[in-house]
C-alpha cells in the first residue's frame, strides 16, 4: 500500500544521493587540481562548498519536517534519522575536499616534490568508499555497507605508506622538502578521514536496515551479524 | 515480577474466535500498551482481566489468566473481589449522577463494611490527591460530578477506582474523548500512578502508546503477534506485521 509519506521519503533519498554525488565530485576535483596543478579547479571546489552547505541544511530541514508531520516509527524512523546523520557525514566529507583544495593552493606554485603515485590510489579508494556507502544507503544494502567497512584497512595502509615515504625519504633526508611534504602528508590524512566518514555512513546503514548498532562494536561484524 | 500471566488463552463470542492462544506476561508497576487495528481483540483481552466479557451472552473462554497465583477464569472466582482488585477506566468517562464525593466513596460503600465519615473523608482526599484533582475540587466535593470537564470526569473515574485500592488499572482508550491538553495531563497521571499500580492501556493512538508505555503488545486477528519493550517495538519490531501496522502500511 503506497502511503503519502512514501513519496516524501523517496524525495529524501534522492536528496541524499545528490549530496553524495556533490561530495564525490568535490573529492575528485580537489585531487585533479593537485595532480594537474590547476588553481582554478581548486578554487572551484572551495567556491562550490556553499552549495553543498545549503543542500545539507535543506535535507536537515526536510528530515525535521517529516518527523514533525508524520511522527515516523520503526523503519521509517530509522530511515529518516539515518538520513540526517549521513547528510552530516557527507557535508563533512565535502569540507575535507575543501581542505585538500586549500592545501593544493599552498603548493601549486612550487616545484612538484615527487610524482604522485599513492595519493591517487588513496583517492580512488576514498571515492569508491563514498560511492559504495551512498549506494548502500539508497538501496538499503547491508552487503555493500560491510564492503565499505572492509575497505577501511586498505585506506589506513595507503595512508601509512604515504606517510612513511614522505617522512623517511624526503623530510628526514632533506629538511628543505618539509613545507611541501607536510602539505602532502595532510592531504593523505584528509583522504583517510574521508574514508573514516564513509565507515560511519556504512555503520548507520546497517542500523537503518537491521536495527543493529555496530558502531563501536566491531565484534558484532566479526561474528558475522 | 509478572502481575498478570495468560497461558494459551482463547475466547469465543459464539462461533467467532476473538482471542487465539494468547500467551503473555504483564509486569507489575509498569504501563503496558496493547495496540492493533479495530477488531483485533485488544479490548476483549483487556476485559478478560476483570471478567467483564462475562456480561456478554455466548462468551466462552479457555486457557488461564493467572493473577496472584489464581486462575481468574475459574468458576469459583469472586467477581466482586476481582473487579475491586482489577479496575477499569472506559473510553468515555462515566461518573455516576451523584456528587464528586459520593462518586469516590461509592465503591468503598459497596465493598467495605460500616465505615466512619472520617475514614470516607480520608479516602476521598487520598484518591483525589492521587489523580491530582484535590486542589481543584476540594471545595466542590458536594457538587454534581456531571458538571466537571471531560478530563476531570476521566480523572474522577480513575479516583473512584483508586478509592478501593486496586492492584491493576485497565484503561480502554482513556483519552480518546479528551483534547491534547487533557490527554497530556491524563498521561502524566498514568506515569505517576504506575509507581503504585500495574497499568494496561488499550489505545489506537500509536504516539500515545509510544509516549506513555514501558511495554507494548501488538495484536492482529485475535493473536498477540509481538510483545516487548516499547522502545524496541516502535524502533525495531521483529515481526513484519507489527512493522506494517505501526508504519501505516497495514490496510
Amino acid at each position: 500500500m503506497e502511503r503519502h509519506v512514501d513519496e516524501e521519503l523517496k524525495e529524501l533519498n534522492k536528496d541524499i544521493l545528490k549530496m553524495g554525488a556533490l561530495a564525490e565530485e568535490a573529492i575528485y576535483k580537489s585531487i585533479e587540481a593537485l595532480k594537474n596543478r590547476d588553481k582554478e579547479m581548486a578554487k572551484s571546489v572551495i567556491d562550490n562548498d556553499s552549495n553543498i552547505d545549503k543542500l545539507e541544511l535543506a535535507v536537515d530541514e526536510k528530515c525535521i519536517d517529516l518527523i514533525a508531520r508524520y511522527q515516523p516509527l520503526a523503519s521509517d524512523l530509522r530511515f529518516i534519522t539515518t538520513g540526517m546523520k549521513i547528510n552530516s557525514e557527507l557535508e563533512r566529507i565535502a569540507d575535507i575536499a575543501v581542505d585538500i583544495a586549500q592545501r593544493t593552493l599552498e603548493i601549486v606554485d612550487k616545484p612538484l616534490l615527487k610524482p604522485l603515485v599513492d595519493i591517487p590510489k588513496l583517492t580512488a579508494v576514498a571515492q569508491n568508499m563514498v560511492k559504495v556507502s551512498i549506494d548502500a544507503f539508497v538501496k538499503g544494502d547491508i552487503a555493500l555497507a560491510k564492503k565499505v567497512l572492509l575497505s577501511d584497512s586498505e585506506a589506513d595502509h595507503l595512508r601509512n605508506v604515504i606517510q612513511k615515504e614522505l617522512i623517511e625519504d624526503y623530510m628526514v633526508k632533506d629538511g628543505t622538502t618539509a613545507p611541501r611534504a607536510v602539505q602532502l602528508l595532510l592531504i593523505a590524512r584528509f583522504l583517510e578521514r574521508i574514508c573514516d566518514h564513509t565507515t560511519n555512513i556504512a555503520e548507520d546503514v546497517i542500523y537503518m536496515v537491521q536495527a543493529e548498532v555496530v558502531k563501536h562494536h566491531p565484534e558484532k561484524l566479526k561474528n558475522g551479524k | 515480577m509478572s502481575k498478570i500471566v495468560t497461558n494459551n488463552l482463547n475466547l469465543w463470542y459464539g462461533v467467532f474466535h476473538a482471542l487465539k492462544n494468547v500467551d503473555s506476561a504483564f509486569e507489575a508497576n509498569r504501563i503496558t500498551a496493547i495496540i492493533g487495528p479495530s477488531g483485533c481483540g485488544k479490548s476483549t483481552l483487556l476485559r478478560v482481566f476483570n471478567r467483564m466479557n462475562d456480561l456478554i451472552e455466548g462468551v466462552r473462554t479457555d486457557g488461564e489468566v493467572i493473577i496472584e497465583d489464581a486462575n481468574i477464569l475459574n468458576s469459583n472466582t469472586d467477581l466482586v473481589v476481582l473487579r475491586k482488585k482489577v479496575g477499569m477506566v472506559f473510553q468515555r468517562p462515566n461518573p455516576f449522577p451523584l456528587s464528586i464525593y459520593e462518586n469516590i466513596v461509592f465503591g468503598e460503600k459497596i465493598h467495605g463494611d460500616r465505615i466512619t465519615r472520617d475514614k470516607l473523608d480520608e479516602i476521598v482526599e487520598r484518591s483525589l490527591r492521587d489523580v491530582l484533582l484535590w486542589d481543584e475540587l476540594k471545595d466542590k466535593l458536594n457538587e454534581p460530578a456531571l458538571r466537571l470537564s471531560l478530563e476531570q470526569k476521566q480523572r474522577l473515574c480513575i479516583a473512584r477506582l483508586i478509592a478501593v485500592k486496586p492492584d491493576v488499572l485497565l484503561m480502554d482508550e482513556p483519552c480518546s474523548t479528551l483534547d491534547p491538553q487533557g490527554t497530556q495531563r491524563v498521561e502524566e497521571l498514568m506515569r505517576e500512578l504506575k509507581n503504585k499500580y500495574t497499568i494496561i492501556i488499550v489505545t489506537h493512538n500509536m504516539q500515545q502508546a509510544a509516549r506513555v508505555s514501558d511495554d507494548t503488545g501488538f495484536m492482529l486477528l485475535g493473536e498477540l503477534i509481538e510483545f516487548g519493550k516499547t522502545e524496541q517495538i516502535f524502533t525495531a519490531p521483529f515481526d513484519k506485521r507489527t512493522e506494517d501496522y505501526i508504519t501505516g502500511r497495514y490496510g
